[in-house]
């Protein structure tokens, strides 16, 4: 085992504004934005059973990047309305060790935006309130944060998926991000991944449930 | 006539570890893209204005853009590039209109001085073409640590009738430098060159 669980070597960040898909040009374009760390795979060339103090150890670096990500957006966290993750494993890695992105990953950008569950139940994988449990909006983030994981060379393309933060059917906001980091993850490598955006696509228009009528504050609808 | 951008893209790469070896402070590119729109798609043009003035635009805008992302002074910048990808409607030439005429004055007032030649690339390609911005020392060419590149891509552009403008801006050198030649500490600055 290697001394340290976390080790980041590169820290990425892209952040695009589009004006418009040659439709109407947006009164206020819409800005999405991914933040790439590359750590090194503490588990690269074996396999190992018990990975998941790394699943803790991720903790304050996502919560670091989510934040990274914000700043370099420019944004408050009121204008975030939507949110993804991703991991691309280098060659020498399992999957496996990309979903260890998915707690941590997911709990640093629901923190971030105002999400006021319980931790250790988040972790538990019992986060989301049941249908129909709560009245109002109890929170922020409420949704699920979709995700994409896969094994890749250095420059590896990712599609990232991205819903409402608050209310996975809003059919306006399913949207991807691909997000690439020239040159990793070398195969003992992986690179993490967070993106948030401040809409819906641009020219959005094929029906589906509206961000402004949420209503079940279930995550969902 | 101003650039119709489609899209504008800020990106920041930071290396902390190299080989096991802490990088400290970590090297740090800005590369910052626009997706424009064309004027000359899909025909000959033998006056390429447009494109001329388009290229002072985005020269001081993207070299802005640039700054912001690194956080720095303009003072504090090392190294510069400038690349464009015409799409399949448009002819090598546009690049060219839009990154040598006019780009370079208002980026060397972004980063300051800039007495060195702004090195270039330029190619013709479809969506998701990558291009790599050549990067050098902005005061003195031949500054060895500083001989690097940035890979720059777009993945829905260009269309046939759009270029993608990249300029690519460091507050360092390579992670680790170590084969000899001009050093920092040893530019002139008068010449461009050394």
């Amino acid at each position: 085992m290697k001394m340290t669980m976390i080790e980041i070597r590169r820290v990425h960040t892209h952040v695009e504004d589009i004006h418009h898909e040659f439709g109407p040009v947006a009164a206020q374009p819409l800005r999405r934005g991914a933040v790439c760390a590359v750590l090194t795979n503490p588990f690269a060339g074996r396999h190992v059973a018990d990975i998941l103090p790394m699943m803790d150890a991720l903790q304050p670096v996502g919560i670091a990047m989510a934040e990274r990500l914000r700043a370099a957006m420019d944004v408050p966290v009121e204008r975030i309305e939507s949110y993804g993750k991703g991991a691309i494993v280098g060659a020498a890695g399992e999957l496996e060790h990309g979903a260890l992105w998915h707690v941590p990953g997911g709990y640093a950008m629901r923190e971030l935006l105002g999400w006021k569950g319980d931790r250790a139940a988040y972790a538990a994988g019992k986060g989301s309130p049941s249908a129909g449990a709560t009245v109002g909006q109890p929170g922020n983030a409420l949704a699920i944060v979709p995700s994409t994981k896969k094994v890749g060379p250095p420059g590896a393309t990712l599609d990232v998926p991205m819903t409402h933060i608050n209310a996975a059917y809003v059919r306006s906001h399913f949207d991807a991000i691909e997000v690439r980091v020239p040159g990793a993850p070398r195969p003992d490598e992986i690179v993490f991944i967070l993106a948030m955006s401040t809409g819906a696509r641009v020219h959005a228009r094929v029906g589906g449930l509206k961000a402004a009528d949420i209503a079940q504050w279930n995550g969902l609808r | 006539m101003a650039a119709q951008i489609r899209k504008l893209i800020v990106e920041l790469d930071e290396t902390r570890i190299e080989m096991g070896r802490t990088i400290d402070p970590p090297t740090r590119r800005a590369l910052a893209i626009a997706v424009i729109a064309n004027p000359y798609a899909g025909r000959y043009s033998e006056n390429l204005d447009e494109l001329v003035a388009i290229g002072e635009e985005l020269g001081g805008l993207l070299g802005a853009k640039c700054i912001a992302a690194l956080g720095i002074a303009p003072g504090q910048a090392h190294s510069y590039g400038k690349a464009a990808i015409v799409g399949e409607a448009g002819e090598l030439e546009h690049a060219a209109a839009i990154l040598h005429p006019k780009l370079g004055a208002p980026l060397r007032q972004a980063v300051e001085k800039g007495a060195a030649l702004v090195p270039s690339a330029k190619k013709l390609g479809g969506l998701g073409t990558a291009i790599d911005v050549p990067l050098g020392h902005k005061d003195a060419a031949f500054v060895r640590s500083h001989f690097d590149a940035i890979e720059a891509r777009v993945s829905d552009a260009p269309r046939a009738g759009e270029i993608v403008v990249a300029v690519a801006v460091t507050d360092s050198g390579r992670p680790l430098a170590r084969i000899g030649g001009l050093q920092v500490q040893d530019i002139k600055g008068e010449d461009g060159l050394r």
